[in-house]
């Protein structure tokens, strides 16, 4: 698929300029080609396992198990009983999907809000607060990012079901959750590992405020909280959103995190915890493999889709400027 | 039987309760830090008041105590990332120099264990396959499809196209690979690779089945998801590229393979090794592809899944610890790097 560039090459090795003759421009419009082409390929590789899921997941079971997705073009047979069993059946081996998915968003919303807020506040502190030793803290936040989150995995679970005793003294009790209640764990995990890179987003976007406008109102008499509230925060919407849909999409994917502090039951394992374990244990009842994927993915695309330009801009403030 | 609605809601009502204790500890943070000040100021009015009227001198006007404020707005933060983070990490250094109940001391032994099983070196070689290629491969795409693209008439859709799969959880990505992938003794072929290659007149195989080609298999899922990111990095790069130079270059009649190697490719470079970077730490901790896949089986495992299956499934403390370390430490260099670049940018 490398092709398209090096046909340029070949073609265009003059040195008088833009091809003239008659030649040269039939070649110039044949790279052109050549580059639609296989980008079209490319496009088309990167569409069709998505294409062909989504197909499947609306044929009947026993077409689903014997032919192809693309026979569904010929011999067109579609359903929504796929999704009808995925989401309501109530057999344990349907999967219950529409229970993971309320799940999906118990945990994900105030996975979302908290590290929004508190990395919101720490930014601006570092960013306009004048304190000794502010370099020092935001550098060590800022290193923070490189920690992989399995670092943390297993004290981080002995402190939620042990609680912290140190000589003797229980400094915390255990937290002894159960059952829904473990959700306040995955939020906690969440918030903790989002920190170090939602302090350096939104300090990227808070530090480049004009300072006169900061100074303005300093000038004025308002206060820390005041600048904060009433001009900050409604400039860096834009940072917020896209640190939002970042996060977003992290936790509503995120398998690991929930894996560990949500666990397998009924009652807090999200879509992904389920998902995974469907096409471990059936992992060929792609009648309900092929429905439930989709019904997982169709939140997080809506999102992605509706808000892609404030996702690009915190994409690109966060890997190019940093 | 049918979906019970009554069943979900205690887990309703635990989200309520989330969102309330957010309310509260942010509202209630933010009103402090309002009230606090105010009364500050309120009671220094009333010295001033009563000094002027007493004919005192007036008191010293306190200096400014902006780290209070300080303190406060990054309280929340602070406490966070030490109970979550830093304490958790340090343990975890413990922890992996020590055995699987961490209740004696071994010293190096499960960093030993880690280069001495043929299982986990096999895990380690894994992982050195994935980092090598996901990056590699990934970019190359990204960029290969960034420059055809660019410019072109539906450019915005045929980004999202190539983009869409980064909003797809690995999970789901897994899936969808899995039944690309999926075999049939008999009969019609339900995957399409198989499908392809039965049209072809070969045999349909196991896929998943047969190492070291599983191992490819599932980097050509991560690098499925992992090119759009690439791709819209390096788009924005190309873009940012002066005009004026492109144009200079275009009246010496630089042909476009000249271009692309002495004005793009050094112009993009910064962004071409953020994006080198990025792929590679994150390849280095992929654990879901691998999990959901094979779960592990048939030689594909990496670290990050050896690490949760010591630590969570056998109960392994100081082995599943010793590989988090091993991890981080392969982490390290590549950022070290990543920053050295970043400061030869800034002073270059």
């Amino acid at each position: 698929m490398t092709t398209a560039t090096p046909t340029v090459a070949v073609g265009t090795q003059k040195t008088d300029g833009t091809p003239t003759t008659t030649a040269g421009r039939v070649r110039k419009r044949l790279n052109s080609r050549t580059a639609t082409l296989v980008s079209i390929v490319i496009a088309v590789v990167w569409t069709i396992p998505t294409f062909g899921l989504l197909v499947s997941s609306l044929r009947p079971e026993d077409e689903i198990k014997t032919t192809g997705w693309w026979t569904a073009f010929t011999n067109p047979q579609f359903t929504f009983e796929n999704y009808q069993q995925v989401l309501f059946g109530r057999s344990s081996s349907s999967g219950q999907l529409a229970g993971s998915f309320i799940n999906s968003l118990a945990i994900t919303i105030p996975s979302v809000l908290f590290p929004l807020a508190f990395a919101c506040l720490a930014a601006y502190a570092l960013a306009w607060i004048n304190f000794r030793g502010r370099d020092w803290v935001y550098i060590a936040i800022f290193a923070l990012q490189i920690v992989p989150l399995q670092m943390a995995l297993v004290p981080l679970l002995r402190f939620f079901s042990t609680g912290v005793t140190l000589g003797g003294v229980t400094l915390m009790p255990a937290w002894d959750l159960v059952d829904e209640q473990k959700f306040a764990q995955v939020w906690f995990a969440h918030t903790c590992f989002a920190l170090p890179f939602a302090v350096f987003l939104l300090h990227n976007f808070i530090s480049q405020l004009p300072g006169d406008l900061m100074e303005a109102a300093r000038v004025d008499g308002a206060t820390h909280p005041k600048i904060f509230r009433t001009i900050v925060l409604p400039l860096i919407t834009p940072a917020l959103a896209a640190f939002g849909i970042f996060q977003f999409l992290w936790v509503w994917n995120d398998l690991l995190v929930a894996l560990i502090f949500a666990g397998g039951g009924d009652e807090t394992a999200p879509l992904t915890v389920r998902l995974a374990e469907m096409a471990g244990t059936r992992g060929n009842e792609w009648q309900r493999l092929t429905a439930g994927a989709f019904v997982s993915i169709v939140v997080p695309l809506i999102v992605f889709l509706s808000l892609q330009r404030f996702f690009v801009r915190g994409l690109l403030a966060g890997s190019v400027k940093g | 039987m049918e979906f019970d609605f009554a069943d979900q809601q205690p887990k309703l009502l635990m989200l309520m309760y989330g969102l309330v204790a957010f309310v509260l500890v942010v509202g209630g943070l933010l009103l402090l830090l309002d009230v606090v000040p105010a009364w500050f100021a309120r009671r220094r009015e009333a010295q001033l008041v009563a000094a002027s009227a007493s004919g005192a001198p007036l008191p010293r006007r306190p200096k400014q105590r902006e780290g209070i404020f300080a303190l406060f707005f990054l309280l929340p933060t602070l406490l966070l990332l030490t109970i979550g983070l830093v304490v958790p990490a340090i343990r975890t250094v413990l922890l992996s120099l020590m055995n699987r109940t961490s209740t004696e001391w071994v010293g190096l032994d499960n960093f030993g264990w880690m280069f001495s099983d043929d299982a986990i070196v096999r895990v380690l070689i894994n992982t050195l396959i994935w980092v090598l290629l996901v990056p590699l491969v990934a970019t190359g795409f990204g960029l290969i499809y960034a420059v055809l693209v660019d410019k072109a008439r539906f450019e915005a859709v045929a980004k999202s196209l190539i983009f869409l799969p980064m909003a797809i959880s690995f999970v789901g990505a897994s899936i969808i690979w899995k039944f690309v992938y999926a075999y049939r003794g008999e009969g019609d072929q339900i995957g399409l690779l198989n499908q392809i290659v039965v049209s072809l007149g070969g045999e349909p195989k196991q896929w998943l089945l047969e190492s070291p080609l599983n191992t490819l298999l599932l980097i050509v899922i991560m690098v499925w998801i992992q090119a759009g990111f690439a791709m819209v990095v390096l788009s924005a790069a190309i873009k940012a590229i002066p005009g004026d130079i492109v144009e200079a270059a275009r009246l010496d009649g630089v042909s476009p393979w000249q271009m692309f190697w002495q004005i793009t490719m050094p112009s993009i470079r910064p962004a071409l090794i953020v994006v080198m970077v990025t792929l590679t730490i994150a390849t280095l901790k992929v654990f879901d592809i691998v999990r959901t896949s094979t779960n592990g089986n048939y030689d594909t495992s990496v670290i990050a899944n050896e690490m949760y299956n010591q630590a969570f499934r056998y109960s392994e403390n100081g082995r599943g610890s010793a590989l988090a370390v091993f991890l981080f430490i392969l982490v390290i260099p590549v950022v070290i790097y990543q920053i050295r670049n970043l400061r030869q940018q800034r002073e270059g």
